[in-house]
């Protein structure tokens, strides 16, 4: 019995963590999203973050994704239905506590008894859902769930379960065989079935002259010896007890990874929920091989920025179709970070199934993202500064392989600019060549007057527009890019450079 | 000639006594730790009074030295240390039967005992006769044990003592427990009812879950409900318990002495190996000397075991040294910078002579080593310093002691005497000591800090530790056939920090 709603063949596990997690998180602002797909709820917000940070390559498992989600929107009470069954078998489970007597068979055993009929109710509300709307679902993850309860849980099935709990109460004895082991203590036990032993009435043993039997009772008051004959009754129930322990873990497995899977849509139905009332656009978007440079976005907007402020967010349209590169300089306060930040939250959304917040969104997808961004802290160690930006990009370039995404943002600036250039020119074209793609945000006019006199097709140069009359519309056009910024003479004098 | 032990070929050699106590040079020499290192987990074999004991023919240096040859060979030494884990075990396993309540109980472990002994003792033969050995002492104890193995003693011991585990090991019952009884069945074979469990869940099973199988606390003992039980089951099968019982009350004294001793006194041999098995994988060589009756004595690469064994656990590099005498030379005079190693040149001179007198190897690639009657050690002790006079007087009454005892067959090593006096009575009482051991002939070392006992006389030889020339604040530890540096040493450390006369008339203005 699988679940199957995160990957077609496979259940969730968090193993694909990207390895620049703190760097996303910090650079993203990652937790805005988290907070508004969990509005509270401590579960859904920790799987929305292992989802998020464990993008996707494989293109059909993401369109497989986008599916489920889409039943998920249209189905909305059938869902979180499923979700609150599995939330409060697994509650109930946890409120049967074993505590002090779970170094005891027999009280395992009766414990996992009382769990497994729990579940068993449990099991069955989830088949009667299934048999119920099924037919409303069209993607393949729900079809083949609710397709899997149905056939997996027969009543002839839960039957045969129900007896085998009624047998294990063990209200006539318990039946054990025996052999010598060391030291002439019994060894080898096992547990045969009561049904089996009381076959032969009593007086056919006595004609078949089956040999006589001896019988040890426990005197009155002999506590010890009640003791030894309860740990002996434990011995000879051991296996079977660890048997339907772990077999309850199973199926509390089985509703712990419905819940955990579901917990993502949920996450994102809360946040489609947000957005929408918000008339903010929301698409599915459009993914190609990661092979692939496509880029081609219609009102591109910073999630993050728009989960925390009331207006609305100035989308921005972008065509890079073939690109390598998409350099962004210009004027500070003109949306070239929240522009940066847009490309990486929509890319990491995209990669793990979800929609995106633009109008249209057709990329590629990469193969591990990383961020570079201008560190604030620090600002007084200048000499230690622009260590500290290599070393960061040295673990980087560790974990770089063919059509990875690098994103940078006011990156190698703290020396002077020359030096700061060449440093970022040299990194940046060893990138590209190794098929890395890249989108770097700079005030490095050598950087990227450089790059641009070269005149190569595969790099985008964006600004900031502006209008004649200055005023900034936080729209990016592509363009030569310019010397002058407002800010450059600032940031030569807090890291006083010459 | 009759086996009797793998330490003495002949009886009259051991000695009538096992000796108690280490000697009184065992502490300025660090062999307690060279000793405790070998006898460490070894406890039970007692094994201190062998390493108390040095030899003084060269007939049983010889038997040893042969007989830890043959041990090296792996073979020959995994099949030695095999018999004894499991002689080890079956003592553990007499040990329980004596402790256990339970009638059932005794008998079972001490067939068990039997049976492992049994068996200890024919793999022994066994794996004895797949390797070579050319030791005396070892041929002459495998002719001792194939006479054993074929003896009718030991045959009818090993064939009732399987008998009766094989035939226990067919006991089988059923269990019915029910309210405050168990009743004791006779067995029938029936299907365990735990896989019919699993069958019926196992679509649910994923990924590896929780183990609840508890783990019962198996000790040896019984309780009287199981030793119940047991009863009623002997009544199900008497005839084999019947010949349980005769056994236990009959073969009491089944263990073979000379074989026990045996097993005791291999472990001489094992402990040493094993020891010098931990230098090997650090790559120091041992030797096995040549016990010499003449004074011109010789090691290469040699080293001072317990410091190199501390060392080695902290990988710190290990110098080694060599020395040599020669006609007429007979002792060494260690001068030079402090903390260069002269003591620990001394501790591996007494050290090399000490295990080459037991039949050990050396630690060393190449050693003649003198078979000396006794050795007598004299070091400095610092806890007494704050007693001049005391430990003046001291020092003298031991040396006097020393020269009274020894004979030219002795060695003896002195470290630092004469600390706590006059450079002038410590330069006169030198001499007068010094005059005394010459005229004895005897071997030995002495590490001091007066340059002139160097040049003594032509029995004296003067060794120097070392420093790096262009950086005489780093030893060497190499120890150095040379005159005394003298002053060198401590002008060019001042030269070092600057500190000279000519240094420190330019720095002060």
């Amino acid at each position: 019995m699988n679940v199957f709603l995160m990957y077609p063949t496979k259940d969730f596990t968090v193993q694909d963590i990207s390895p620049n997690e703190s760097a996303l998180i910090q650079d993203l602002e990652l937790s805005t999203l988290w907070n508004a797909m969990a509005t509270g709820d401590q579960f859904v917000w920790k799987i929305s973050r292992q989802v998020t940070l464990s993008p996707l390559v494989d293109l059909d498992v993401i369109l497989y994704r986008q599916d489920i989600l889409n039943d998920c929107v249209n189905h909305e009470s059938v869902v979180r239905d499923i979700y609150s069954i599995a939330a409060s078998a697994i509650e109930r489970e946890k409120k049967n506590y074993l505590g002090l007597f779970s170094s005891y068979p027999s009280a395992i055993l009766q414990r996992s008894v009382d769990v497994m009929q729990m579940f068993v109710e449990t099991l069955e509300q989830l088949k009667h859902i299934a048999q119920t709307h099924a037919h409303q679902f069209v993607s393949r993850g729900f079809s083949r769930f609710f397709t899997m309860l149905i056939n997996e849980l027969g009543e002839e099935y839960l039957d045969q379960v129900k007896s085998h709990l009624r047998e294990l109460k063990f209200h006539k004895g318990v039946w054990i065989s025996a052999a010598l082991g060391p030291g002439n203590k019994a060894t080898r036990y096992r547990l045969h079935r009561t049904s089996q032993n009381k076959k032969s009435p009593w007086i056919a043993r006595i004609m078949t002259k089956t040999p006589r039997f001896y019988t040890y009772t426990i005197a009155d008051r002999d506590d010890t010896g009640a003791r030894a004959l309860a740990e002996l009754r434990d011995r000879g129930i051991n296996q079977v007890t660890s048997v339907l322990a772990q077999s309850t873990d199973h199926v509390l497995n089985f509703f712990t990874l419905l819940k955990t899977e579901l917990a993502f849509y949920m996450g994102c139905l809360t946040l489609h929920k947000v957005l929408a009332q918000k008339e903010e656009p929301l698409c599915f978007p459009v993914p190609t091989a990661a092979t692939e440079r496509l880029l081609s976005v219609e009102g591109l907007y910073d999630v993050c920025l728009s989960l925390r402020q009331v207006p609305r967010v100035v989308g921005n349209t972008v065509k890079a179709d073939g690109k390598d590169m998409v350099i962004i300089t210009g004027a500070n306060q003109g949306g070239k970070s929240t522009f940066l930040r847009s490309i990486g939250l929509a890319q990491l959304m995209m990669q793990c199934g979800m929609f995106v917040p633009a109008e249209s969104f057709h990329a590629n997808i990469c193969d591990g993202l990383f961020t570079h961004f201008k560190r604030e802290e620090d600002v007084t160690m200048s000499s230690g500064k622009l260590d500290e930006e290599l070393h960061r990009m040295s673990e980087i370039v560790d974990h770089l392989k063919a059509n990875s995404l690098v994103l940078f943002n006011e990156s190698f600036a703290a020396t002077n600019e020359r030096e700061g250039s060449e440093i970022a020119r040299q990194i940046v074209s060893a990138l590209v060549e190794k098929h890395v793609q890249v989108f770097f945000v700079t005030h490095l006019y050598e950087l990227a007057s450089g790059l641009y006199h070269q005149r190569r097709e595969n790099i985008l140069f964006l600004q900031p527009q502006r209008l004649s009359d200055g005023e900034r519309t936080f729209k990016l056009n592509e363009g030569k890019p310019l010397q002058t910024s407002y800010g450059e003479d600032l940031y030569h004098r807090i890291f006083g450079t010459d | 000639m009759k086996f009797s032990s793998i330490l003495y070929p002949r009886t009259q050699d051991r000695p009538s006594s096992e000796v108690p106590n280490a000697p009184q040079y065992f502490r300025d020499l660090n062999l307690d730790q060279i000793i405790a290192a070998m006898t460490a987990g070894r406890a039970e074999y007692e094994l201190a009074p062998f390493f108390y004991a040095p030899l003084t023919n060269r007939d049983t240096i010889r038997y040893r030295q042969d007989v830890m040859r043959d041990l090296e060979n792996p073979l020959l030494l995994e099949a030695i240390l095999s018999f004894a884990h499991t002689m080890r075990t079956m003592r553990e396993y007499l040990m329980q039967s004596q402790k256990l309540t339970y009638h059932y109980q005794k008998a079972v472990w001490f067939v068990d005992a039997v049976e492992l002994y049994c068996y200890a003792v024919l793999d022994l033969m066994k794996s004895l006769a797949e390797v070579e050995y050319v030791s005396p002492g070892l041929v002459s104890f495998t002719n001792y044990l194939v006479e054993y193995i074929h003896s009718d003693r030991f045959l009818a011991l090993e064939t009732e003592a399987r008998e009766i585990k094989d035939a226990l090991g067919t006991v089988q019952y059923r269990l019915h427990i029910h309210g405050q009884q168990i009743d004791v069945h006779p067995y029938s074979d029936e299907p365990n009812y735990s896989s019919e469990v699993a069958e019926i869940f196992a679509k649910f099973k994923q990924g590896p879950v929780k183990q609840y199988r508890i783990k019962f606390t198996d000790g040896p003992n019984m309780n009287h409900v199981e030793a119940g039980i047991l009863d009623f089951v002997a009544k199900l099968y008497p005839e084999i318990f019947a010949h349980l019982d005769s056994f236990f009350i009959t073969r009491v004294d089944y263990l073979d002495k000379t074989l026990a001793i045996f097993d005791r006194e291999i472990q001489f041999y094992i402990a040493v190996l094993d020891y010098r098995e931990f230098f090997k994988q650090a790559g120091l060589p041992f030797c096995y000397p040549e016990i010499s009756t003449s004074k011109e004595i010789f090691a290469n690469d040699a080293f001072d075991a317990a410091l190199a064994y501390q060392r080695i656990a902290d990988h710190a590099p290990i110098v080694s040294n060599n020395f040599y005498l020669k006609d007429p030379e007979r002792i060494f005079v260690v001068t030079g910078p402090n903390q260069g190693g002269k003591t620990t040149f001394a501790r591996m001179f007494g050290q090399l002579h000490y295990l080459a007198n037991l039949g050990c190897p050396v630690p060393g690639n190449e050693a003649r080593l003198f078979l000396f009657d006794r050795l007598f050690t004299h070091f400095e002790k610092e806890e007494t310093l704050n007693n001049h006079n005391g430990k003046l007087q001291d020092d003298l009454i031991r040396m006097q002691e020393i020269l009274q005892e020894s004979t030219p067959q002795s060695v003896v090593i002195l470290n630092e005497i004469f600390t706590s006096t006059t450079w002038q009575d410590a330069l006169f009482l030198s001499n007068k000591v010094m005059a005394g051991l010459c005229k004895s002939d005897l071997l030995g070392v002495w590490v001091t800090f007066i340059d002139d006992l160097a040049s003594f006389n032509e029995k004296t030889v003067s060794l120097v530790s070392t420093v790096v020339p262009d950086n005489p604040a780093v030893r060497t530890y190499k120890i150095l056939r040379r005159p005394p540096d003298g002053l060198s040493f401590a002008l060019s450390i001042a030269e070092k920090y600057r500190m000279t006369y000519d240094w420190l008339k330019e720095r002060i203005l």
